[in-house]
């Protein structure tokens, strides 16, 4: 009863938040209105049991990814209310694309039904004596250790790909030099004077 | 209607799908709103992979909805930084002067 009520609270969330995303005038919204999606889905996950992926929904989408929204969001002069011109003449296609879709979908999920030996084929079956997080990096770091590693390795292009895309050198800009730091000797720049008693530097 | 089986978590994420396709269709011009639908989508791929992995008590569904999320931080990341250097470019990021960035 009270799992069947906060579903019901988390997806109209989701839902409703999700709507908002789309429509917001004002990009700001969509970015916080996608938070609140990310963080009803985190619920949603809690419901089923999927501790260790709520959490990390939480800590990636909200912390990282759509912190970075935000930014571009804000960093970005942009007229807003330009983009959001030709909003009315594409919802009449939008709407009808997604009807159909729904339709697509709503009949697959109507007619669809379990394999007899779905049970039997289970890559990785839920161990009942362990914690979700536990359970998770045993088969993580074991049978699925190989897409782990490649999965670090998208990290490592994307972070590569975004900093040489980003990274532009100024003409103006002062830049360390460690070669000249290191290789200058004191005789450069240190000059010793000798200065006779009350008449300083001419 | 009280008993919620693996059908409401399908029909949720079907729904979030079909919001995100519209949300593509109708924010044509704002690519921002765009990447944010495509966030969407696949949060709603995801509900769908840890719901069968739940109710079939299979791991691996969990194991690839991570894998999904991965990736969708890398597009994240890679599509707000196409889009910086395009804003840098042409001091707006209207997806129809795309095209002029060829060659």
């Amino acid at each position: 009863m009270l799992s069947a009520v906060t579903f019901y609270l988390l997806s109209a969330t989701a839902v409703f938040s999700a709507m908002m995303v789309v429509l917001a005038k004002n990009p700001v919204r969509a970015v916080l209105f996608l938070i609140l999606v990310f963080f009803s889905a985190a619920g949603l996950f809690i419901l089923l049991g999927a501790e260790f992926l709520a959490m990390i929904l939480i800590i990636v989408y909200v912390g990282a990814v759509a912190v970075l929204f935000l930014f571009v969001v804000m960093m970005l002069d942009i007229d807003f209310a330009q983009l959001k011109e030709g909003f009315i003449d594409n919802a009449p296609l939008g709407g009808l694309v997604a009807l159909a879709l729904a339709g697509i979908l709503a009949t697959t999920g109507l007619g669809w039904v379990s394999a007899d030996n779905a049970s039997s084929a289970l890559q990785a079956p839920t161990p009942g004596d362990m914690t979700n997080v536990a359970a998770l990096g045993a088969v993580l770091y074991d049978r699925y250790v190989f897409f782990f590693q490649i999965a670090g390795l998208v990290l490592l292009v994307a972070m590569i790909g975004t900093i040489v895309l980003t990274l532009r050198h100024r003409d103006g800009a002062r830049r360390q030099d460690m070669h000249a730091q290191v290789t200058r000797k004191r005789t450069d720049c240190v000059e010793i004077v000798d200065i006779k008693s009350g008449e300083g530097i001419g | 209607m009280l008993e919620i089986g693996l059908g409401h978590y399908l029909a949720l994420a079907a729904i979030l799908f079909t919001i995100g396709v519209f949300g593509i269709f109708v924010n044509r011009k704002n690519v921002i709103i765009l990447l944010m639908s495509v966030e969407l989508i696949l949060l709603s791929v995801n509900i769908n992979l840890v719901a069968f992995s739940a109710y079939l008590g299979d791991l691996a569904g969990q194991v690839f909805a991570m894998f999904v999320l991965t990736v969708a931080a890398a597009e994240a990341a890679v599509g707000l930084a196409i889009l910086v250097v395009f804003f840098r470019n042409r001091g707006d990021i209207m997806v129809e002067g795309i095209n002029l960035m060829k060659g």
